[in-house]
């Protein structure tokens, strides 16, 4: 049964991940081209191109899907770029879904890109003490991985999780990531790597934080009339039907980047739900399904214990209970609920503006019966769940 | 030697103060009563209210540790790093109750991940971030509370 306000994922692509160190726009461009050749279509039968920004690579960064458009060969269709950190792929997915539910457009490609520089992400140079991502730097030293490492330290002293729960989120990972060739790395790592890797930001080390990566993933949307009079040999498309983008909803009283405070609960109660669990809650709203539903899901792993934090942030299981479910095998492949059957940012590395995409990509793969070696069986429907910077975060309910 | 000036670290102008003892300088809305630490650039967050004036108020000396972790590594710029080699600090996020906030810091020098756990008392100090020739530039940090301390 397919949702009025359904779309078909007709297509989807990637360029491996890896620290190749070349134009962004080559990433894009491959991927885009593969997710066209497996949708089936031509590049001129895109109508609105929605690229996912990166901001470290010049202008052309800013104007992501004008400079695909570009490089794909300019046909006329509409173009947007859409910025919003970690979450910038899926608000370009947005872009492009509500064109096509509005009846401006058929077919949607959605991509994003990027190369990333060596070692922790910083803020853009020159002095800017107006910008809180410049000003956590420069007051206290804290880095990303400090914003995970609290989130971890918390899970421990609060739920009594140990480092060895966290160090198996990585074997898990590590373990799915052999089989996905666009992994950057796939090599099977133990809890004693993990725990035997430096200290980085106490309780998290080296193994446990997501790189930045090179990569490009792209997505062809199209409307469900389209897809019904596209579709040949390959059976019922895999639909998009609930992609939430939400906002934190005031008091926000989880910590996180780049912010060096909550907002208040001296006046305003707190919400009954925190950010992250209203960002699931918003698709499985609108996607008219619940985690009972569910054969997998990609989350977003930027550390082994974040990804504990989304079992609980996407309703697998209670708050506090997600280091039981890790050590019973449900999340791992074959097991209840398979969680980033593609090795996920343990295994990619994030690639910002590219990472929500891919996720989706998997998630493809996954209800198609295409994901080999790593193939949660009989998949029928999946979430995708990130959280980016400043607000943002996202998450897609794809079902088949 | 002249002594060298002691300013708040570039950005923190305002927002803390050690006079007569150390404080968080934060804000009040005046309509709404809601506390907002740094300070409100427009207006009131509250959703509910278009306040925007503020008292200035000085927030809790002291709370307690809502999470803590460490920089084993060099922080990257903007971070200036204090000393020729880096040396790992602690940085904790103290929850003050009356206010109802959450508040990052760095933890004073010698403390250790292992001196801290979620719920201990901790007070606020304000220290020197880093020196140039002619400055100290200062700087709020949080300082577990030891047993019979009055914070």
């Amino acid at each position: 049964m397919s949702g009025s306000n359904d779309v078909a994922v007709l297509g989807v692509g990637m360029h491996p991940w890896g620290k190749w160190g070349r134009n962004f726009v080559e990433y894009g461009v491959t991927a885009a081209q593969d997710a066209l050749r497996d949708a089936g279509i031509a590049w001129s039968d895109v109508d609105f191109v929605s690229g996912a920004d990166t901001m470290r690579n010049g202008y052309p960064g800013y104007v992501s899907g004008a400079t695909f458009a570009q490089a794909l060969g300019w046909t006329g269709a509409r173009v947007a770029s859409s910025y919003a950190a970690c979450a910038s792929g899926v608000t370009a997915l947005e872009a492009a879904r509500t064109r096509i539910l509005a009846g401006l457009a058929d077919v949607a490609l959605v991509v994003g890109a990027d190369t990333t520089p060596k070692g922790f992400l910083a803020p853009n140079a020159g002095d800017r003490p107006t910008d809180p991502d410049w000003l956590r730097f420069r007051l206290l030293g804290a880095t990303n991985p400090t914003y995970f490492a609290l989130a971890a330290r918390r899970r421990m002293d609060v739920y009594g999780a140990t480092s060895e729960d966290f160090a198996k989120v990585k074997v898990k990972n590590a373990r799915n990531g052999l089989a996905n060739p666009n992994a950057r790395f796939q090599k099977a790592v133990s809890v004693d790597d993990v725990l035997a890797s430096p200290m980085v930001a106490d309780p998290l080390h080296l193994l446990e934080i997501c790189a930045t990566s090179d990569g490009g993933a792209a997505v062809i949307l199209c409307s469900m009339a389209f897809a019904a009079r596209h579709a040949g040999s390959a059976g019922a498309p895999v639909r998009v039907a609930g992609v939430s983008t939400v906002t934190p909803t005031y008091p926000n009283t989880v910590i996180d980047l780049p912010d060096m405070a909550t907002d208040s609960t001296a006046v305003v109660a707190r919400d009954e739900r925190t950010f992250k669990q209203s960002i699931a809650h918003a698709a499985y709203e609108e996607a008219g399904i619940g985690p009972d539903d569910l054969s997998l899901a990609e989350v977003y792993d930027l550390s082994t214990a974040l990804e504990l934090d989304w079992y609980e942030d996407i309703g697998l299981c209670k708050q506090g209970e997600a280091e039981r479910l890790l050590n019973d095998g449900d999340t791992q492949l074959g097991g209840r609920i398979p969680v980033n059957p593609s090795g996920g940012l343990a295994c990619f590395g994030e690639a910002v503006p590219a990472q929500a995409i891919a996720q989706i990509c998997e998630v493809t793969w996954q209800l198609r019966g295409q994901a080999t070696g790593r193939q949660v069986e009989g998949a029928t429907a999946g979430i995708t769940a990130n959280q980016g910077l400043f607000g943002h975060g996202s998450s897609v309910v794809l079902v088949r | 030697m002249t002594a060298k000036t002691r300013a708040p670290a570039l950005g923190s102008e305002g927002w803390f103060t050690a006079d007569p003892e150390p404080a968080l300088l934060g804000q009040q809305c005046t309509a709404c009563r809601t506390f907002v630490f740094p300070k409100a650039g427009y207006g009131c967050p509250n959703p509910a209210c278009l306040g925007t004036e503020f008292d200035e108020v000085r927030l809790s000396r002291s709370g307690t540790v809502w999470s803590y972790t460490d920089a084993c590594y060099q922080p990257p710029a903007p971070y200036v790093t204090p000393t020729e080699e880096h040396v790992p600090f602690c940085i904790a996020a103290v929850e003050l109750a009356e206010e109802g906030l959450v508040i990052m810091g760095q933890v004073v020098a010698g403390v250790t991940v292992a001196d801290l756990r979620v719920g201990q008392r901790m007070e606020l100090v304000i220290d020197v971030l880093f020196s140039d020739d002619d400055t100290d530039h200062l700087i709020w940090k949080w300082k577990p509370v030891t047993e019979g301390e009055v914070a």
